[in-house]
């Protein structure tokens, strides 16, 4: 028999409502059984006393730069980052080159986490030919080829009647469509939040309408297709409000929040760090809360990175020209083990909006240790104590803002399928 | 006292005691623009680089006559001529001149922090000429040294800015520097101009133009650039003019004495009508008089304000300095 057995750990598992110390069993890379006292002749045993047991985190929102930007990152260096996250399956952004818009890329994206990866990558195909924003990609056969959503994530799709399409069409197939909101003649060329911050540097701000309008926009279409919206990486107050208001009205309509955007402000832009320069960029305090309130209440249904790796080259540069974007798969589990501890969401909630939730969005048989389930598991030590040295980051890229902070909380052990893939 | 600025980034490095101590280093300069044999040996064998990364005709000259005045000797690089059109990187550019020694880099970019940025990774002088829409220190201290002149002190002055705030590199050190010394500072200009966070500044805000000029001491008109500002901020340079430009009728809502000021270059007929950027109570040229002492002062100090090879010329400057 090939077996794993994890003893003794305090098993968590949101989707079935379990939170209990007890063993858990893996049986030819699926959960076998989970119970008291459960014993299992040759199987290997992990003393997991003191630690929790896990669904392997899900990350919705990852530019695996692979294909054609691998000098930022690839397929094996973003994968191993994620196991070193806890991370066992993450959706990648179709922003490659060439782009997620045909079945090629799809399958070569899958075929190479299947034979290099430590994780399982699930694309996401584009909405638009070529992220142009002019002509549907063809997402049928892209959902057939294993996709599992579409986003045009980077840009927003400018035309509203193409968004309409968009819905509808990608809703015949069952995806959702992932919006990336934001109206571009608002962001006006702005390269941080706009407010008090951006005018002592001088530097040209992003007002929270230009994301708001376009939120506000995407649901009113979500109502009108009735197909289901996904926001993605929502910054603003106003964002958080609209969804809410949106699933008060019973409409199809979920979004996620990043971990940097619930931790930082746009205070963390002055000396100019292009570290905390990302789109949407950090906003205001109120914003923040806000986002922590969406988080506590529900509204936003899942928190995932937006990791996106950049060379140093891109980032060390002027502010105004440095590109977008920062790391996060191997900080997201301590930034969101910070709002368990700061009363915000509480511990089971927090696995939730990591596991099942974006698994659920995805319409992917992860995020959860159901008895049969793929035996993706994190082995979490919620008091390892540890500090963030960009330099160690599995990551090719190191472009975090949080490099030097301490962090609580870490994955000890990561386990793809029954296989482990990480240890600390 | 000691001054321990290697780098002269923004206004916003220096406390009020510092300031003033620039402002007096400035003043004692500016004899020496006046007399017939403009130059004194201060800077003799240093070697300044003026790197214009964008068209700046006022302040590099002054920079440059600045320099030349001291001494020192200058080499002006413009964009146009750099390695930027080769598509080497600002950190690669600066490096590549900071091999060859030079003492101070004065540099002008059209990036925000870019003047921060180079700081960080050069070990000679950074003087900032202007970033993005960031600062311009040089200018606010010699707009300060001519309202001293002009008022003898800063202190509770009423000062009016008027025009496109949020574009301008102008208004955010001289708010920061009349702030620190005293004065008060009234905006004024379309709200479309009008950047978020002003009052957070300690900066009094109005969208007429009226309400900031009754009884202002100081009346500061901003260059209005339709090549900066796109075309969504204002209907027209004909309306902007009607509503936000200085002209005779609404200058006498100031006190009568108030001086009026320009970093220039000016849009005469837009910002500011003739017959008042030529009336009596302009300082406009002041201005640009008194930004060569005060540049001669920012490359005194950013070199170290060390006496050497001092004639009988600058004993007196060296003297006062020294105490």
């Amino acid at each position: 028999m090939n077996g794993l057995l994890i003893k003794n750990g305090r098993v968590l598992d949101p989707a079935n409502k379990i939170d209990a110390q007890l063993d858990l069993l893996v049986v030819d890379g699926r959960v076998a059984a989970i119970g008291k006292n459960l014993s299992a002749a040759g199987a290997q045993i992990i003393d997991a006393e003191g630690l929790l047991v896990t669904p392997g985190l899900v990350d919705m929102h990852v530019h695996l730069r692979d294909p054609g930007l691998e000098y930022k990152e690839d397929i094996i260096s973003g994968t191993a980052a994620a196991a070193a996250g806890g991370v066992t399956s993450i959706a990648c952004m179709p922003n490659t080159r060439p782009v997620i818009d045909n079945l090629a890329v799809c399958r070569y994206i899958i075929n190479k986490a299947k034979e290099q990866g430590t994780a399982n990558v699930f694309p996401i195909g584009s909405i638009t030919q070529g992220l142009k924003g002019e002509m549907l990609a063809e997402m049928g056969e892209l959902k057939d080829g294993g996709c599992v959503a579409f986003s045009d994530d980077g840009v927003p799709v400018v035309s509203s009647e193409l968004m309409r399409r968009a819905m509808e069409y990608a809703d015949t197939f069952g995806a959702p469509i992932i919006s990336h909101a934001e109206d571009l003649s608002l962001v006006g060329g702005g390269v941080m939040n706009d407010g008090p911050v951006a005018t002592e540097l001088g530097l040209k701000g992003i007002p929270w309408v230009a994301e708001d309008a376009m939120s506000a926009r995407d649901i009113m279409l979500a109502e009108f297709t009735g197909a289901h919206l996904h926001l993605a990486h929502v910054s603003t107050r106003g964002s958080v409000e609209l969804v809410r208001l949106a699933k008060a009205r019973g409409l199809r309509v979920t979004c996620e929040a990043t971990p940097h955007h619930f931790t930082l402000t746009d205070e963390a832009v002055r000396g100019y760090n292009t570290n905390a320069k990302m789109n949407p960029p950090l906003r205001a305090q109120g914003d923040v809360d806000a986002i922590r309130a969406g988080l506590a209440d529900g509204t936003i249904d899942a928190i995932a990175t937006d990791h996106a790796p950049h060379h140093i080259d891109e980032k060390n540069v002027e502010f105004a020209v440095a590109l977008n974007g920062i790391v996060g798969l191997e900080t997201l589990l301590p930034l969101t083990l910070r709002l368990v501890e700061q009363g915000i969401i509480e511990l089971s909630q927090a696995i939730a909006l990591l596991s099942c939730q974006p698994a659920a969005i995805l319409g992917i048989d992860r995020g959860t240790l159901t008895q049969g389930a793929v035996a993706d598991i994190a082995l979490i030590d919620p008091y390892f104590s540890w500090q963030v040295e960009p330099t160690k980051l599995r990551s090719k890229s190191k472009n975090t803002p949080f490099g030097g902070w301490k962090m609580k909380g870490a994955a000890v052990k990561t386990i793809l399928a029954g296989k482990l893939v990480f240890e600390r | 006292m000691n001054f321990a600025h290697r780098h002269v980034l923004g206004i916003k490095q220096f406390n009020a005691e510092e300031l003033n101590f620039i402002l007096d280093t400035a003043k004692s300069f500016k004899e020496i623009n006046t007399r017939k044999i403009k130059k004194v040996p201060t800077l003799r064998g240093r070697t300044i680089v003026n790197l214009f990364f964008e068209a700046s005709t006022r302040t590099r000259t002054s920079f440059e006559i600045a320099g030349k005045r001291l001494s020192a000797d200058t080499v002006n690089i413009s964009a146009s001529s750099s390695s930027v059109v080769k598509g080497e990187t600002l950190e690669d550019t600066a490096r590549n001149i900071e091999a060859m020694h030079p003492d101070i880099i004065v540099m002008r970019h059209s990036a925000s922090g870019a003047c921060h940025y180079l700081a960080e990774r050069l070990d000679c002088s950074v003087i900032n000429a202007g970033d993005g829409t960031h600062e311009h220190p040089s200018q606010a201290l010699l707009d300060a040294v001519t309202m001293i002149q002009h008022k003898g002190q800063l202190a509770g002055l009423n000062v009016a800015i008027i025009g496109d705030i949020t574009h301008s590199r102008v208004v955010r050190s001289n708010i920061d520097l009349l702030h620190k010394l005293g004065a008060s500072v009234r905006i004024a200009g379309p709200k479309t101009m009008l950047p978020p966070g002003l009052e957070r500044l300690g900066c009094k805000v109005f969208s007429r133009v009226a309400e900031a000029l009754e009884g202002a001491d100081v009346v500061m008109m901003l260059r209005i650039q339709l090549e900066r500002q796109g075309k969504t901020l204002i209907p027209s340079l004909r309306e902007y003019s009607r509503y936000f430009g200085l002209n005779e009728k609404n200058l006498a809502l100031a006190k009568p004495d108030a001086i009026i000021m320009h970093p220039g270059p000016m849009n005469r007929g837009v910002e500011i009508s003739s017959a008042v950027a030529d009336g009596a109570q302009n300082v406009i040229l002041d201005q640009v008089e008194n930004g060569v002492a005060v540049r001669m002062a920012l490359l005194y100090l950013a070199a170290g304000g060390e006496k050497q090879n001092h004639d009988a010329d600058e004993g007196d400057i060296h003297e006062r300095l020294a105490d």
